[in-house]
């Protein structure tokens, strides 16, 4: 049997029974990992159910800072019967498989290639705790517990974990420390210690923080000054209007103790994107967070606030679609409807932030570019970033940061006599002055609508109005490229002809396969798309490189179609590589397809 | 097209007391059929606002698809007006009215709009009690598309094409009285001088008020047999009452009749005439009586049918800052740098 060596760097996945207080024992278990100072990504495989059914908890541990998800699991923690056979399949060769031996293991569940390691979980809680739901809670204490011998987890960052989460609470201080304790001397007793899967502190993880992109991209709400929610509620995105109230409850609150936000849960997808629509409409900064089924349902009220040139917010936390498809899974396969959403010609901003803290600055930004472009802005996160934690650098303002709140004439303005049209183009860029309802008396009044009008908003049916306004908002699209952001390119200066481009999620296995290849020999020049419409920088790189990987996790190569469409480029240039199967891309994936098409490459080369 | 009117104003029209004559209170010239039963409702609301008082940019206008939702146009040039989309007037009301508390919100929907494609959005924002005064301008059937039945039309009615309506109609006005609406009232769009007083106390009303006015469409549904008709509803209307508004102003130098008075939340009156007996209009058990027994008897009942003078909207139930919400700048609204490295060290 091959022993691997796995200091700081290993795959460990627990095994639990959804709904039995499994989560917080995990997250227990990546905070320790994070504040050993050792770079953790964990990943939450649940099921659209509340109680019963199985669940994982997947945590990759890599020194070497990479936080993708890895193929393979090195420890596997099984506290589900009924997804035994399953989980010690699923243990790679030479790994380790601890499980709960209060009864023993069946033979079939043993594995030449595989340790196991049976601490009796249920057995050591039961004779130390009374209390039903106390006896179920603290065995999953019990296992961290064991694992803190077994990977040499330091008893006292646990401590001080669990000292934090029960602030307030003292009480449940000691018992919790207690279970920890029999969980630690049981393995302490009766195995070696630690496994060669172990941990070691480092100083790997500098300031960084432990964040989901959901909480994220709520505190980008708040901090980007958005007043009015409306939303309804749908996996993965539910979490961001529960973090929003939750932060607005404490930050937003006046001298009087009334609440300087609105949140309204709306009585469908429709509704919430309707009243973000009416709030945008008179002046306040509002924002959705839905995920593709609520998209489709949006669509109509999209196409108007395109139309009629409303700034809106929308937070798209993708899922495995179509229909209702894979809700509590991963994908980014809403692009191609994100783009082009409504009927008519449409066509939408859309932002790809790649981390949490990408999730908090582009949800702020996304506030600015919507007054000062006056459309829908989406930004485009995905269930994987949304609602799992990832290592991220911290959340940061600039307080001299003020909101661009766009071309608006105030009262002052119309009191001068300016020329206001609503949809009149004075400056050339396609954007025009709109004013908020109330402004002034006698002068500033239009009429908004989706129907075709002129430029001083009054409806006609003519056709050059309808084409001098439709060009116009071709013309505005132009300048919204200047205004969106850059994308961010890497191993630019390696002259490659081989390109690898990739947004959101993909980063981070794109970023490892990238070093990957580097090891082989095989130089790729990297481009993060940020944005959509492309700025001329993507455009640039496109045409700067020969076959280009487009990555990306859905089954038709959204992103790849919209470069061919958006760019005019051939299509033969791009080559998919493709995940859609609900779990984040891995490097070792992106690796596989891009060595695949290289070396068929140098072997045509022989030829 | 579109149709301008002259500016042009005689400087001896009398103007109100905030220096607005009747004129400023219109909009552009109606393109709808002559004789339509809306634009009789569209001078109705020019002529409330009017008399009312009302600064025409405080008021934001806001309708969905169809006929009804035209007539944002031929009212009230001076305010802004949203025609959203269609059967979704209410949600773009709601987000509206969470932004900015201060202004008054008109909504103008049809039978089509507020009774079929809209029924999800008109039930919530009854349940919301979201501040606003919903006209419904019901005349039966879908004058836009060419007069198809809609969901109000009575069983029995039948089209100008000949095809008989089989099914029951939704009665909006006992709907929102089931959904706990808090000022629910009928009218009839040839009775200016009940629907007037009607849209004023519906714009002063604390919360959401309903004013379903059954409007004849002389194009497709005014055929003697269908009881959205000028003759049906003119030999079968039964009112509740006549009823004058007193605004807050005045309401301290009137005489009023305790007995017969409804004070509302912001401080004016509405005082009523009743004509209908065994009928009290803040009690709505009484009203959903009422209108059942007019049912039975083939009337339709108009007039004020129920007020909940102490009704508290969405701002009050859920706590508001009294700012309107879209006046609020960095200062107000971002906690700071200081504030965000706090939340960063609990994520450590």
């Amino acid at each position: 049997m091959v022993s691997p060596k796995g200091l700081n760097d290993f795959v460990i996945r627990f095994s639990n029974i959804n709904g039995t207080g499994s989560a917080s024992a995990n997250n227990m278990f990546a905070k320790s990992v994070f504040r050993m100072g050792i770079p953790v990504s964990p990943k939450n495989i649940f099921p659209s159910n509340i109680q019963g059914l199985p669940t994982w908890y997947e945590v990759r541990v890599s020194e070497k800072g990479y936080l993708g998800r890895r193929e393979g699991v090195d420890i596997m923690v099984s506290v589900n019967p009924q997804s035994l056979a399953k989980d010690v399949a699923d243990v790679s060769t030479g790994g380790y498989f601890i499980y709960d031996s209060t009864k023993p293991l069946h033979h079939e569940y043993f594995r030449d290639d595989v340790h196991y390691i049976g601490i009796p979980m249920t057995e050591l809680s039961r004779t130390h705790y009374q209390d039903p739901r106390q006896r179920q809670l603290f065995k999953n204490i019990i296992y961290v517990g064991a694992l803190s011998a077994l990977l040499g987890i330091e008893m006292s960052v646990l401590e001080g974990i669990i000292a934090d989460q029960f602030k307030g609470k003292t009480k449940l201080i000691e018992p919790n420390i207690r279970a920890l304790q029999l969980g630690q001397n049981y393995a302490l007793e009766h195995f070696d210690c630690p496994l060669p899967f172990r941990l070691e502190r480092r100083d790997k993880v500098g300031d960084s923080i432990l964040i989901d992109g959901n909480t994220a991209c709520a505190l980008g709400a708040i901090y980007g000054g958005a007043t009015v929610m409306a939303w309804y509620p749908i996996t993965p995105s539910t979490s961001v209007a529960g973090a929003f109230e939750k932060y607005a409850n404490k930050l937003r609150i006046d001298e009087n103790g009334h609440k300087k936000f609105a949140l309204v849960q709306a009585e469908d997808e429709l509704a919430a994107m309707g009243m973000v629509i009416g709030a945008g409409w008179n002046g306040s900064r509002a924002f959705t967070a839905t995920s593709g089924p609520g998209v489709s349902l949006m669509n109509e009220f999209i196409g108007l606030a395109y139309f009629a040139e409303i700034p809106v917010v929308l937070i798209n936390v993708q899922r495995g679609g179509p229909s209702t498809g894979m809700p509590t899974r991963t994908q980014q396969s809403d692009i191609l409807l994100s783009a082009y959403a409504s009927h008519g010609d449409t066509k939408h901003v859309l932002l790809f932030p790649a981390t949490p803290t990408e999730c908090f600055d582009l949800t702020a930004t996304a506030f600015d570019l919507a007054d000062r472009i006056q459309t829908p802005i989406l930004v485009m996160t995905d269930l994987d970033l949304g609602m799992n934690d990832h290592l991220t650098a911290p959340l940061q303002w600039d307080d001299s940061r003020q909101y661009d709140l766009g071309k608006v004439f105030r009262e002052e303005d119309l009191e001068k006599g300016v020329n206001f049209g609503r949809y009149l183009d004075v400056d050339g860029d396609g954007i025009c002055f709109r004013t908020i309802p109330g402004t002034h008396p006698t002068k500033g009044a239009y009429f908004t609508r989706g129907t075709s009008r002129d430029e001083y908003a009054r409806y006609t049916e003519d056709s050059d109005a309808y084409v001098r306004n439709v060009d116009r908002l071709a013309k505005k699209w132009e300048t919204i490229k200047t205004l969106v952001p850059e994308p961010v390119f890497y191993q630019g200066s390696s002259n490659s002809k081989l390109g690898l481009v990739f947004f959101g999620t993909t980063t981070y296995a794109a970023l490892e396969a990238m070093d990957m290849l580097k090891q082989e020999g095989i130089a790729v020049d990297c481009m993060r798309i940020k944005s959509f419409p492309f700025c001329e920088s993507v455009e640039t790189f496109m045409e700067s490189h020969d076959q280009i990987f487009v990555v990306e996790q859905n089954r038709d190569a959204q992103m790849r179609s919209l470069l061919v469409n958006e760019l005019e480029l051939h299509p033969k240039k791009l080559i998919p590589v493709l995940n859609y199967d609900g779990m984040p891309i891995t490097a070792d994936l992106i690796y596989r397809h891009v060595m695949q098409q290289v070396s068929t490459k140098q072997k045509m080369a022989l030829l | 097209m579109t149709y301008i009117k002259p500016k042009f104003r005689h400087p001896l029209l009398q103007k109100n007391e905030v220096g607005y004559t009747k004129s400023d209170y219109e909009g552009a010239i109606s393109t709808l059929c002559g004789g339509c039963g809306h634009d009789s409702i569209s001078a109705g609301i020019v002529q409330a606002c009017y008399e009312i008082n009302l600064e025409p940019h405080r008021l934001a206008k806001l309708s969905g698809i169809g006929c009804s939702s035209k007539t944002p146009a031929y009212f009230l040039s001076n305010s802004h007006g949203f025609n959203s989309v269609h059967g979704r007037m209410p949600s773009v009301a709601t987000g509206a009215n969470m932004a900015n508390r201060e202004l008054i919100y008109l909504g103008v929907s049809g039978d089509g709009d507020s009774a079929s494609i809209g029924m999800g959005q008109f039930v919530h924002v009854i349940r919301r009690n979201l501040n606003m005064l919903y006209i419904v301008m019901n005349n039966g059937c879908y004058g836009l598309t060419k007069g198809q039945h809609s969901a109000t039309a009575d069983a029995g009615s039948t089209s100008k094409e000949g095809v008989t309506n089989p099914f029951q109609a939704i009665d909006l006005v006992s709907l929102a009285l089931e959904l706990g609406a808090t000022y629910v009232a009928r009218s009839f769009s040839g009775d200016k001088s009940q629907l007037v007083p009607l849209i004023k106390a519906g714009l002063a009303h604390s919360g959401f008020a309903l004013i379903d006015v059954v409007s004849p469409c002389v194009t497709f549904n005014n055929k003697p047999d269908s009881t959205k008709s000028y003759d049906y509803v003119r030999h079968h209307l039964e009112a509740t009452s006549t009823i004058d508004f007193v605004p807050i102003k005045k309401a301290i130098e009137v005489e009023y009749d305790t007995e017969r008075a409804v004070r509302l939340h912001d401080g004016s009156y509405l005082q009523l005439h009743k004509l209908a007996p065994n009928w009290d209009p803040t009690d709505r058990i009484s009203a959903v009586n009422r209108l059942d027994e007019a049912r039975k008897q083939g009337q339709i009942l108009t007039g004020l049918l129920y007020v909940d003078p102490e009704s508290k909207d969405i701002h009050t139930l859920e706590k508001t800052t009294a700012r309107p919400l879209n006046t609020l700048r960095e200062v107000d609204l971002c906690p700071g740098a200081e504030v965000l490295e706090g939340i960063n060290g609990r994520f450590r």
